[in-house]
């Protein structure tokens, strides 16, 4: 089978899942079954696809073309296939916790539930392995129309709200800036196939660069900077495994990552860092950075303090590829990873959490440590992972982020990333140590008794909390993959 | 030259089976028969429109007299699209008309229902394929006075006023354009488009040809339905039986922005239209209001009919914007929106008849949940819907793309900007109908359990399909607006 047909059968295998599962979804062992079916046959044709890369090779097919010179085409480079790995392992994951999830919460509608979960994952991988701007952009919108049915999942009033708010911020931002921006392109350069070094720069002039920059960079709300990051929390009425794997994972890193994409591939770097019109950038990404986790310590509910802090996360990302020097590429880069192991494992907790106890406050996990130990432990990893503390997934990154700024001598872009570590901590730490060492004796007397959430749930957090250790021991195969990228 | 001969007997064949189905009383046969012949018709459409493509436009003379004495039938690739376009609506939705019309239409009239359908057919075919602007308003006036017929067979009482309106605000579009073409005839002394085009500017006296430039282009506004001579439309839509919605928000507009595409580029020619009369000021400020007010509207409207409908005149401007700017790009969006927004709003309108059908109501507030009881249907509005937004994956994409690309190459940034905002606004109203289809609970005590009607099923899914697979594969709709743009400019394609 060669590389061509492999990028297909990974865009079709999750396709048919969805419809499989559509058909057949009420019976209960198939309903659990094919998804858990596809999303391992998913990450082994991903898996394959990323060695041909790590070889060298350059795996692309163009299919039929939607405008003269303007064809569907897919191209996978080092950081597509990462992305790629990602979201495919930690679907298969998030698909062991949602079967636990779900039944143990008594969820209705399971059947459309695995079905759009199927078909982000297709929309996923499409962005991933896009070869074009019009494809990467025709991926993303579906994935933004794919993910509405489950925020919206429990049909409540405030889930209504919320996926309402998740669908006008994404479709409007990449409807009325990123598509004006893609035209644009379109209409001045007569490409939009990504190539290293950049299509603009001999077509268009510099101001028109800047405006570009702008459309483009507001135009991918699902990075979720700030002014357009409301999406994100108001996503958080979803179900807990929606949260973790696509408002931790596979949405918003399909944002950062077109992000980078488009740094890389349609501006270029070096035409960036000739731009003076780029540092905007940096101050916008830094205030959402500050901005992000004030707002995250003044929420009191759980899943909402995940999001803000997603949301400074994902700035990181895109200040690393900003910079535009190999330093801070690697670890903005690292971080795509890093981040989704750390959070998604946040993520599980407060699914499993609220599954226990159905508490979703902060204040209400008052020695909830005592009662669930494993789940407790593994938020602590993912906290000291986030923050960016050896010997756990995020250290990394951060390192290579740091030695970035040293590079560029940007003190102040040091100052903000030290400063957003101690927020980390101040958001995150408190969690821990209250929950492990309670304030004041509550006479609860449930709470000495250990009751863990149910063993699917439990496998899956403990997954990634290894996987947290694992990235930080063992992270020569992610720079081995990445490597390229910074090399030009 | 058997096929120039089949571009008159696409006219000529629904004429004369018109009065075949008065005979025919019983509703099935003519309902099968019908078909029959819009099948027959699609065909055709379709050997017209490969032989134009394969060998240049097709003049033929009817009753053998020469142009510009006799009456010519012209098909270039505009005119053969168009053909295609209304041919390909009809085929897919008069299956649809058995139980939609045995459902809302009284017994008695069944096969007067298809005689007056088939009459309008033979209208909106005449006008797209004579070459003659009298035959143009002959053929106007059998279209839109069966038109008024079909809408008054609505089942509500209100039904009878739109048409009544529809036929006032109709009569005067219609008088208008005969007074243009009065005027025409008065200064050149010939009816042929073509002949028409050559003797135009050697006019003595250009003052009766703008004086008439004018009648033609209002008259064709109000046909157009174009904000602000929009007002027949919504209740027109609303109160028609569904299946007649559906024909005409599919068809009847195309026809008239195919009437100003011939008459504004072929017959007076883009230089005068555009440099003599700022027909582009005049088009694209009308338009833009038109995008704005008519989506803006469709968001506060709770009958699912009626929410389309305002829709509809919002789309119209999209249309109307891509003519105005005159250029090759902006032709070839406006035209491939014609064939896009017929195949979408078809679909939408087929599935909204099915809706009134199964439940007795188009009313938004009475059809939540309807999403678990109607899968099938209700997805296929969805996808419609999505269709109009102009999310990528679906026809209304390629035709924006080509309309903000226009946009674009003509420096008229505001104007691209408007065309996306325009998106969002279809962003409501559509999101309206899918939350309440979708995420709100079922009525209790609703206990009606529909069986699947797959007459109705299918028509509507050929159409939503092809709204898809018409926004993946551009290879065939793209070339072919192309193709008629570049004739309209006057470039060799």
């Amino acid at each position: 089978m060669n590389t061509s047909s492999l990028i297909l059968a990974s865009l079709a295998l999750p396709i048919a899942g969805a419809i499989i599962l559509y058909a057949l979804g009420r019976f209960p062992t198939l309903r659990n079954s094919i998804p858990l079916i596809t999303s391992c046959s998913l990450f082994a044709l991903v898996s394959i696809l990323t060695i041909e890369v790590m070889d060298g090779n350059v795996p692309e097919i163009s299919l039929f073309n939607f405008a003269p010179g303007l064809p569907f085409a897919f191209k996978i480079e080092p950081l597509g296939a990462l992305f790629a790995l990602l979201s495919s392992f930690l679907w298969i994951v998030t698909t062991v916790y949602s079967i636990g999830y779900l039944s143990a919460n008594h969820e209705k509608n399971r059947v459309r539930y695995h079905t759009f979960f199927c078909l982000s994952l297709t929309s996923s991988i499409g962005i991933a392995f896009a070869g074009n701007m019009l494809t990467l952009f025709f991926f993303y919108e579906v994935l933004t129309l794919c993910t509405y049915p489950l925020v919206t999942h429990s049909g409540t009033d405030a889930a209504r709200r919320g996926g309402r708010r998740y669908l006008i911020v994404l479709l409007s931002t990449s409807i009325a800036l990123l598509l004006l921006a893609i035209l644009w392109t379109w209409v001045a350069t007569g490409t939009l196939t990504f190539k290293n070094g950049g299509i603009l720069s001999e077509h268009v002039s510099s101001s028109a660069i800047a405006i570009l920059f702008v459309l483009y960079i507001f135009g991918i709300g699902k990075a979720a900077l700030i002014p357009f990051h409301g999406w994100l929390p108001a996503a958080m009425v979803a179900p807990a495994p929606v949260s973790a794997l696509l408002h931790a994972v596979a949405v918003v890193k399909a944002g950062v990552f077109t992000v980078v994409k488009v740094i890389i591939y349609i501006f270029g770097l070096d035409v960036l860092r000739d731009q003076a019109s780029s540092d905007w950038l940096l101050y916008v990404a830094g205030a959402t950075i500050l901005i992000a986790s004030l707002l995250a310590l003044r929420q009191m509910d759980l899943k909402r303090r995940l999001a803000y802090s997603t949301v400074s996360q994902l700035s990181y990302i895109i200040i690393g590829a900003t910079m535009a020097n190999s330093y801070a590429l690697m670890g903005s880069t690292l971080h795509i990873a890093m981040h989704g192991f750390a959070k998604i494992t946040l993520f599980f907790c407060a699914g499993a959490i609220f599954t226990v106890t159905k508490k979703t406050r902060i204040d209400e996990l008052d020695g909830i440590g005592k009662q669930m130990p494993f789940t407790m432990g593994a938020f602590a990893v993912g906290s000291f992972a986030l923050i960016g503390l050896p010997p756990f997934a995020g250290a990394w990154s951060k390192y290579y982020l740091v030695l970035g700024t040293l590079q560029e001598n940007s003190y102040p872009l040091l100052a903000l990333l030290l400063v957003s570590s101690l927020l980390n901590a101040f958001y995150f730490l408190p969690i821990v140590v209250r929950a492990f060492f309670p304030l004041k004796d509550k006479n609860g007397t449930s709470a000495n008794k250990i009751s863990e959430a149910p063993i699917l749930m439990l496998v899956a957090i403990m997954i990634t909390t290894l996987g947290c250790f694992v990235l930080f021991a063992y992270p020569d195969f992610l720079f081995n993959l990445l490597y390229p990228l910074i090399e030009n | 030259m058997i096929t120039n001969h089949l571009s008159i007997l696409l006219v000529v064949l629904p004429l004369l089976a018109a009065p075949v189905c008065v005979l025919l009383k019983h509703h099935t046969i003519a309902w099968a028969f019908s078909t029959l012949i819009s099948w027959s018709l699609f065909a055709i459409s379709i050997l017209l429109l490969i032989h134009v493509l394969e060998f240049g436009s097709i003049s033929y003379h009817l009753g053998g007299w020469a142009p510009p004495f006799g009456i010519e039938y012209r098909l270039d690739t505009l005119n053969a699209f168009l053909l295609l376009i209304v041919t390909a609506i009809t085929a897919i939705i008069t299956p649809y008309a058995l139980k939609s019309v045995a459902a809302e239409i009284s017994a008695k009239r069944h096969n007067l229902f298809y005689a007056v359908y088939l009459l309008s057919i033979t209208g909106f075919l005449g006008i797209i394929s004579t070459g003659d602007v009298f035959n143009i308003y002959v053929f106007m006036e059998i279209s839109s006075l069966a038109s008024y017929v079909l809408i008054s067979l609505g089942s509500s009482r209100d039904a009878t006023v739109s048409a009544f309106r529809y036929l006032i605000i109709g009569t005067i579009g219609a008088t208008f354009l005969l007074i243009g073409i009065g005027l025409l005839y008065m200064m050149t002394g010939t009816l042929n488009i073509t002949d028409l085009s050559e003797r135009i500017l050697l006019s003595p006296d250009m003052r009766p040809i703008f004086a008439a430039f004018a009648f033609i282009t209002v008259g064709i506004f109000i046909k157009l339905a174009l904000f602000p001579l929009h007002i027949w439309l919504p209740n027109a839509y609303t109160y028609a039986p569904s299946i007649i919605s559906a024909y005409l928000a599919a068809i009847a507009t195309k026809v008239a922005a195919y009437l100003l595409l011939r008459f504004v580029f072929t017959l007076f020619g883009k230089d005068f239209a555009f440099n003599e009369i700022p027909l582009m000021e005049i088009l694209l400020s009308l338009s833009l209001l038109a995008i704005i007010i008519g989506s803006s509207v469709a968001a506060f409207q709770n009958d699912l009919k009626r929410l389309f409908a305002y829709s509809s005149i919002g789309q119209i401007g999209y249309l109307c914007v891509g003519i105005s700017f005159a250029s090759v790009t902006g032709l070839t969006g406006a035209i491939v929106h014609m064939f896009n927004h017929a195949v979408m709003k078809g679909g939408i309108f087929l599935a909204i008849g099915y809706l009134v059908y199964s439940t007795g109501s188009s009313d938004l507030r009475t059809l939540n949940g309807i999403g678990r009881k109607m899968p099938y249907t209700t997805a296929a509005l969805v996808i419609g819907g999505l269709g109009l937004i102009g999310i990528p994956g679906t026809s209304g994409f390629v035709s924006k793309w080509y309309l903000v690309q226009a946009a674009l190459e003509a420096d008229l940034w505001p104007v691209a900007i408007i065309i996306l905002l325009g998106s969002l606004l279809a962003l409501i109203y559509v999101g309206r109908v899918i939350e309440a289809a979708y995420f709100q609970p079922v009525p209790e005590e609703d206990l009606f359990q529909p069986n699947a009607q797959w007459q109705m099923i299918v028509p509507i899914w050929l159409l939503i399909s092809a709204s898809i697979y018409f926004g993946i594969h551009t290879d065939i709709t793209i070339p072919i607006a192309e193709n008629a743009a570049q004739l309209l400019v006057g470039l060799e394609p």
